[in-house]
Order: structure tokens, then C-alpha cells, then sequence
């Protein structure tokens, strides 16, 4: 298949961008929501996937729910071949529970707050829900274009079937007892881990990943968090200065004094730097917050990479304990021999791409980094500048009057 | 500096106004009602504004950080020649006596006061006692008297339901106090009034002992606080006068409106203050990152960033200042000025019921004087006239105090409105200042941390 740069929907180009443009292969068409605004707890995201080439007839789309793309992404995890890559990391879930509380909020309120109040808030509402859509289908898409990019995965069955099967791929979530093996496997990993983690590696290159990789996994995952709850504090001054907004423009209309001119003048300033604000944290949200997020998951998926390699060679060396044992014993020499020189090599293949990718990974990390930090100071310093002009503007008036 | 405070100074107020002498009543029937605790939001030990001193434009100025202040009280030097200020809350006496107090100091070139500066010391019953004592001699003839301090507040946690009673803490209460003053000696009537010269100039004031919470004077305020709210509910007033009617209506409004806008500064002021907290602990986080990273670049560009949100967030941490001490407190203030605008109208009611009672008291005096002349009883009908006599001097009193009252409401109203006009302004546009400077240092800093996000290779 031939895959190409495509030209992406207007406000995608906000979403995550973690690839640079010439990995870009798949593009999404703009998906549609079943039953968006309903207050009922059922939302199906379903995202119409395609690939555009250069010549149409290989051209193709299907739609697929959010399951399927886990199914995808399993699918690799599980599959042996693929022991010695970072896997690239599942899109989360699409999670409109925060909008949905709002919603119902709004939906109570209604009776405490002025029509205009009301319609503000809904289509503020609405935009909310409309920018974490986007930005869950962005994250979708990433996954995708990962796999596409990759010189191995993109040759894999299942994501050919998975981009062309035009029918349900009948793919259902994991049942309870599917839910809890996982579960346990991953309890098993941990303990392993731990163990894997204790054998200090002959390789220098991977003793110092491991090492790295360890500590960085964790303080991205605190970073990550820390920057969520700053965000969301600077959402919510955004809606305070909405609301002191709104109250400055009834105190405009009523005052009997001079001051309702200036009233109303301050109310329009803080209507205009309120929406500033709130683009700034979505700004950080994306540029920041997401990238740390991403990483996060990346480096989860690398540290799994070195957790594989580890039990390979775990086994690597057991098979050689076992050989020196039926040589001593002089029984089934053979069969410990071949047993030997399959996990040998199996180790070898591990090792050889594991290099690689982690090497890779470094790259891609510091690209996507610079990227997102240099666009995020822009984004600042154009929010930051834009509410400087209308502070002053709005500053000019008022002193004039005076 | 970044700060500009080029803020305009107030007009001159005419220290001779030409209204009728104090036409008291020496007794003062009526306790003050003191204002009813408001919602208001806890105060958390934000950084505490240098009280220096302040001109009379009421708000305490708030960027102590700025070394150029005094050069603001210079330019901000006006006729109406008097500077009050209120610092270096002390403590005095130790244990059950224990108690803070303020140093009050008045520059001044106004005739009336016997030095150019005075020096006193204050304890905060202190203030209410002055309050009390205006409260009582003005309020009733429709002066305006700016309502008293707040020794702590019943505040609401925002979020919570429970309502927690926290002590001020000694610079916020010494600004309060600061703030009380300047708006009772911007009154003409009060500036001259001996108890105020007294509270301002005498180094020995007598204990205010009515103030204290339990004592029997408390409890006669607030038994009277209780028949006055019954009181209020009981008296229907014929309004005559289309402009009270308009105005009370309009008071109420704007104390809705006022409340309203408060509480949501307060909740600005809250997440603001978070987001400085989030921001300092996602800085910190950031830079332990930066640490781990093993390319070089990146791991300098991120210890960077780490450095830039650490400024950022005292920036935060600034601004809420700002939202805090100009805005909040001058909301607050406002809505506690209103009450007493409220209280204003109130008592011209009173008066007005007043009136009427002595009239009804007059009329009945008139129909047992006439009773009297048919019974023929000479030594009561004599003493009938005298009553007569005596309720028809009180009715036209009565009739003089409400046409006075009413006169002087109408004049503080309109002296409250001018004045509240120009706080609102001064103030609304050094509060959009204080924004501007927060957005030039946030562009000063963004642009310092560009170049150092492109250096990655």
C-alpha cells in the first residue's frame, strides 16, 4: 500500500502531533458521535478510518469503535514476533464523564441563571465536548500512524484486515474473566519485573536504559499529573472571570451612575481575555499536558520492551543452567541443546531491535519535545500578547472618559 | 518600573459644607445595628501588604513589593490635606489580657487637628467604640457612617457547606481599619465631629467597653437588632417621594449585584491562588524531569521551563494579591456600605413612624381634651391642654426631623454615589494595570524560554 501525507481537518491540526509529517500515513475523515448531548450513559465513539493516497482506487474507509483499536493493539502485544519492538501504546479511552457531569449540572441550573447566562454555558458546553472529541480521535489517529510508520507493524495481517474489512470486525471488549487473566499477568509482570529489573544487565546500553528508563517513567508520570491539576485551576479562574463577567454587565445595565459605561466597557474586556484564557489552557493542554501523557505511554511501552528482553534472556540463561545440567548428566543433551540455541537467538533478535527502537525512541522523544515546546511558548506568547492589546485598548477608553 | 500607577487623584472635597448645624438628639434611642455577617471567603495567609501610608484614595495601596510607593503618595497629595495610616500591629500584655495594637498615624495640615502629625496607639475595640459612638449620634438625622471593621468573619469554605469563624489576621485588619478611617474622615460632618478628633489625636482613649460581645451593652443591641427587624416588617410607609422609592430600589439591586460579583472574585482569588500552588509543584516536577533526561539539550531546555513556571507562579501569586486587595475587599466594603445606606433609609422610615405616632398620640389628646370640656373637669382639661400643647410641639418636631432627615439623605446619597463612582474607577483601573504588568512579565519570560526550546537538537 501506498500511503501519503494527507491533508488533515480543520482544528485536527490542534490535536497531539508526536509524529513528525513524513510519518504521517493515515488520516482520519471527520468522525461522527452517536447520541453526543444525551444525558444517557451510552456514548459510542465511532471514527471513520481511511488512507489517501496518491492513486484512488487504493483508497479505502471503514469505521471501527474504540474496542477494536485495543483489539489492534493487543493483537501485537501478544504476538511473539513482535517481542523485540516498542509496541506503540493504545489510545485511552475516550472519557466524556467530566462534560457529561457538566451537562447535567447546566441541565439543574437552568432554573437559577438568566437565559443569556444559560446559552453561554451550553455553548461553552458544547465546545468543551467537541475539543476532547477532536482531541480523542487525534489520539487514535497517532496510534495508527505509529504502527504505519513502523517498518514491521505496518506489514502486520491484523492492521491490514483492521484497515480494510469493511464489515463489524466483531471484535467484543474483554469479558470479566478475560479482564481479570489480565489482570493477573500483570501482577505477575510487576513481581517479574522487579526480579528482571535486580539483574544487572553485561550490556552497558541496556543497563543504562533500564536505569533511565525506570526513573523517567515515573517522574513523567508526576510531571503529568502535576501539569492536569494546573491546568485545571486555570480553567477554572477562566470560569470565574466568565461569571464576573456577566455580573459586571447586569451592574452596567442597571447603575444609575456614570459608572454603567464603565461597567459595561470592563464587562466586554473580560468576556474577550476570559476566551483568551481558556485558549491558553487548552493550548497547554495539548501542547503540554498531552506530550507528557504520550510519553508516558511510550515509555511504559519501552519499559515493557526491556521487561520482554529480560525474561528472554532469563530463559536465555536457564536454558543454559539446564544444558550444563544434561551434559553433566548426560541425558536429553540434545533437546537441552536446541532449547539453548532457540532462546539464544530469540534473545539475540531482542536484543539487536531492541537497540534500535530504543534508539529510536530517543529520537522521536527529543523531536516531539522541541516541537511541542517551541509551540507552546508561541501559543503564550501570542495569548499573552493579545490580552495585552485589549487591556490596553480597554485601559485607553476608560482613562479617556475620565 | 512595570507598575503604572498614574492613578488620578481625587478632587478636593469642599471642607465647609454649608448644611444645617448637628441637630441632635441627645438621646440615642437606638443602638447601631451592626451588619449582619456576610459570605466571605476565608482568608488564607496570603502575603500581607505593607501598610504604609495611605492617601485618601481608600484602598491601601497593594504592590508593597514595589520600592517606588512612596513616590505614588506624592503625586497622590491632595487639598483635602490628611493621611491616615495604620501599621506595626503589636501585641500588648500577655495571656487573658492580651491584645493587638495598631499604631495610627495622621499627617495632616487641617486646621482643626493641634499638631501637623500625630502618633497614637489603637486596639481594634477601639475603632468599634468610635463607630459606635457615630452610629449613635448620626445615623438617625441620615448620615451615611461607614460601618465598622470586622473583627473576623463567618466565612463559608468554598465548596463546603460549613461555615468556620476565622480571626483576621493583624495586617488584613490593620488595612480594614486604615480603610474605616480614611471613609469617616472623608466625610465632613464626621472629620470635625470631637470624637473622631479625639480617637485620631488623644494618646489615652478610654476602654470602648460597650463592644464586648457579652457585655450587658451587647445584649441590648442585639435585643434591639431583633425588635428593629420586627419593627422594619410592621411599618408601611406611605411614600410621598418618588425618589426615595427609586433609590431604595436601586440600592437593592446593586447590593444583589454586589454580593453576587464578590463571591465570584472570591472564587477567583481562590483558583488563582491554587493555580500558583499547582504551578510551583509542576515546576518542581518539571525540573526533576529535566534531571532524568539524558539527551543534554532537551534536559536543559526542560530545566528551563521548570525555571520559567516557578516565576510564573509568583506572578499567580501576585495577581491574586491584586484581585484580592483591590477588588475583593473594595466589593466588600461596598456591600457593607450599602447595608448602611439600607440603614439610612431605614431610620428615615422610623422617623416617619415616629411622626405618625405622635400625630395619632396628638389627635387622641384632642379627643380627651374634648371629652374632658363635656365632663366638666377644670383641673384635668387644664392638664389635657398642656398635653395638647405638648404632643403638638412633638408632631412638628417629628414633622421638622423628617423633612431633615430626608434633606440629608438626599445629599449623602448623592456625595455616596459620587464617591462610590470615583473608587470603582481608580480602582477598577489599577486592578486592569496590575493585569497588564502580569501579562508583560509573562511575555518577558515566554520570550527568555523560546530560544532556549528551539537550541534543542
Amino acid at each position: 500500500i501506498f500511503l501519503c501525507v494527507s491533508p488533515q481537518q480543520e482544528g485536527l491540526d490542534d490535536g497531539p502531533d508526536f509524529l513528525s509529517e513524513e510519518d504521517r500515513g493515515v488520516s482520519f475523515f471527520f468522525p461522527f458521535l452517536i447520541s453526543v448531548l444525551s444525558l444517557s450513559s451510552y456514548c459510542v465513539l465511532c471514527m471513520c478510518v481511511s488512507t489517501l493516497p496518491n492513486f484512488k482506487q487504493n483508497e479505502f474507509s471503514v469505521v471501527r469503535q474504540h474496542e477494536e483499536f485495543i483489539w489492534l493493539h493487543d493483537s501485537f502485544v501478544e504476538n511473539e514476533e513482535y517481542a523485540g519492538y516498542i509496541i506503540p501504546p493504545a489510545p485511552p479511552k475516550p472519557d466524556f464523564d467530566a462534560s457529561r457531569e457538566k451537562l447535567q449540572k447546566l441541565g439543574e441550573g437552568e432554573g437559577s441563571m438568566t437565559k443569556e447566562e444559560f446559552t453561554k454555558m451550553k455553548q461553552e458546553l458544547e465546545a468543551e465536548y467537541l475539543a476532547i472529541f477532536k482531541k480523542t480521535v487525534a489520539m487514535h489517529e497517532v496510534f495508527l500512524c505509529r504502527v504505519a510508520a513502523h517498518p514491521v507493524l505496518r506489514k502486520d495481517l491484523n492492521f491490514h484486515v483492521f484497515l480494510e474489512y469493511n464489515q463489524d470486525l466483531s471484535v467484543r471488549g474483554k469479558n470479566k474473566k478475560e479482564k481479570l487473566e489480565d489482570f493477573f499477568k500483570n501482577v505477575v509482570k510487576s513481581a517479574d519485573g522487579v526480579l528482571v529489573a535486580g539483574v544487572k544487565d553485561v550490556d552497558d546500553f541496556f543497563e543504562h536504559e533500564k536505569t533511565f528508563l525506570l526513573e523517567y517513567h515515573n517522574r513523567v508520570k508526576d510531571a503529568s499529573a502535576k501539569s492536569d491539576r494546573m491546568i485545571r485551576s486555570h480553567k477554572s479562574a477562566a470560569d470565574d472571570i466568565n461569571r464576573i463577567a456577566s455580573t459586571l454587565y447586569t451592574l452596567g445595565t442597571q447603575d444609575s451612575t456614570d459608572l454603567c459605561k464603565f461597567f459595561l466597557k470592563v464587562s466586554e474586556l473580560f468576556e474577550k481575555t476570559r476566551k483568551i484564557e481558556a485558549r491558553v489552557a487548552a493550548d497547554e493542554d495539548l501542547k503540554l499536558a498531552d506530550l507528557l501523557k504520550y510519553y508516558l505511554r511510550e515509555s511504559q511501552a519501552a519499559k515493557d520492551l526491556l521487561y520482554r528482553r529480560g525474561r528472554a534472556l532469563v530463559d536465555y540463561e536457564n536454558a543454559n543452567k539446564a544444558l550444563d545440567k544434561a551434559r553433566a548428566k548426560n541425558k536429553d543433551v540434545l533437546q537441552a541443546e536446541t532449547t539453548q540455541q532457540v532462546c539464544c537467538q530469540k534473545f539475540e533478535k531482542i536484543s539487536e531491535s531492541a537497540k534500535q527502537e530504543l534508539i529510536d525512541f530517543k529520537t522521536r522523544r527529543v523531536a516531539a519535545f522541541r516541537k511541542n515546546l517551541v509551540e507552546l511558548a508561541e501559543l503564550e506568547l501570542k495569548h499573552a500578547k493579545g490580552n495585552l492589546q485589549l487591556l490596553h485598548s480597554c485601559l485607553g477608553v476608560l482613562k479617556g472618559d475620565t | 518600573e512595570d507598575i503604572s500607577s498614574s492613578s488620578n487623584g481625587p478632587k478636593a472635597e469642599p471642607m465647609l459644607l454649608d448644611h444645617d448645624p448637628d441637630d441632635l438628639f441627645a438621646e440615642a434611642t437606638e443602638e447601631v445595628s451592626l451588619d449582619s455577617p456576610e459570605r466571605q471567603m476565608i482568608l488564607s495567609d496570603g502575603p500581607s501588604p505593607a501598610i504604609t501610608p495611605v492617601t485618601i484614595n481608600p484602598r491601601a495601596d497593594v504592590f508593597d513589593r514595589s520600592p517606588d510607593q512612596d513616590e505614588d503618595e506624592e503625586e497622590n497629595r491632595d487639598t483635602f490635606d490628611i493621611q491616615i495610616s495604620v501599621s506595626d500591629p503589636e501585641k500588648v500584655g500577655d495571656g487573658m489580657n492580651a491584645y493587638m495594637a495598631y499604631k495610627v498615624t495622621t499627617k495632616t495640615s487641617l486646621s482643626i487637628f493641634s499638631r501637623d502629625e500625630v502618633c497614637v496607639k489603637r486596639r481594634f475595640s477601639d475603632f468599634l467604640g468610635l463607630h459606635s459612638k457615630l452610629a449613635s449620634k448620626y445615623m438617625h438625622i441620615g448620615y451615611i457612617v461607614p460601618p465598622a471593621p470586622e473583627k473576623s468573619i463567618v466565612g463559608q469554605r468554598l465548596g463546603r457547606r460549613s461555615s468556620a469563624v476565622t480571626e483576621l489576621d493583624p495586617d488584613a485588619k490593620a488595612c480594614l481599619c486604615c480603610r474605616y478611617l480614611l471613609r469617616t474622615v472623608k466625610q465632613p460632618a464626621l472629620l470635625k465631629d470631637p470624637d473622631v478628633l479625639q480617637f485620631l489625636e488623644s494618646s489615652e482613649l478610654p476602654r470602648a467597653v460597650s463592644t464586648q460581645a457579652l457585655s450587658g451593652a451587647g445584649i441590648l443591641r442585639m435585643v434591639n437588632k431583633a425588635a428593629d427587624a420586627v419593627n422594619k416588617m410592621t411599618i408601611k410607609m406611605n411614600e410621598s417621594d418618588a425618589w426615595f422609592e427609586e433609590k431604595q430600589q436601586q440600592f437593592e439591586n446593586l447590593d444583589v449585584q454586589l454580593r453576587k460579583l464578590h463571591a465570584s472574585v472570591e472564587s477567583l482569588v481562590f483558583h488563582r491562588k491554587e493555580l500558583s500552588v499547582n504551578t510551583a509543584s509542576f515546576a518542581k516536577s518539571a525540573a526533576m524531569l529535566g534531571n532524568s533526561e539524558d539527551h543534554t539539550a532537551l534536559s536543559r531546555a526542560l530545566s528551563q521551563l521548570a525555571e520559567v513556571e516557578e516565576k510564573i507562579d509568583q506572578l499567580h501569586q501576585d495577581q491574586a494579591c491584586a484581585d484580592f486587595y483591590l477588588i475583593s475587599e473594595l466589593l466588600g466594603d461596598y456591600v457593607r456600605l450599602i447595608t448602611a445606606v439600607k440603614g439610612v433609609f431605614d431610620q428615615r422610615m422610623k422617623t416617619w413612624a415616629k411622626c405618625q405616632d405622635a400625630q395619632v398620640m396628638l389627635q387622641r389628646k384632642r379627643e380627651a381634651e374634648a371629652k374632658l370640656q363635656h365632663a366638666n373637669k377644670p383641673d384635668k382639661l387644664q392638664q389635657a391642654k398642656d398635653e395638647i400643647r405638648e404632643w403638638e410641639g412633638k408632631v412638628q418636631q417629628g414633622e421638622r426631623d423628617f423633612e431633615q432627615i430626608s434633606k440629608n439623605i438626599r445629599r449623602e446619597v448623592g456625595r455616596f454615589e459620587k464617591d462610590r463612582v470615583k473608587d470603582f474607577r481608580v480602582v477598577i483601573i489599577k486592578y486592569l494595570e496590575s493585569l497588564v504588568h502580569t501579562q508583560q512579565q509573562l511575555i518577558k519570560y515566554w520570550e527568555a524560554f523560546l530560544p532556549e526550546a528551539k537550541a534543542i537538537a
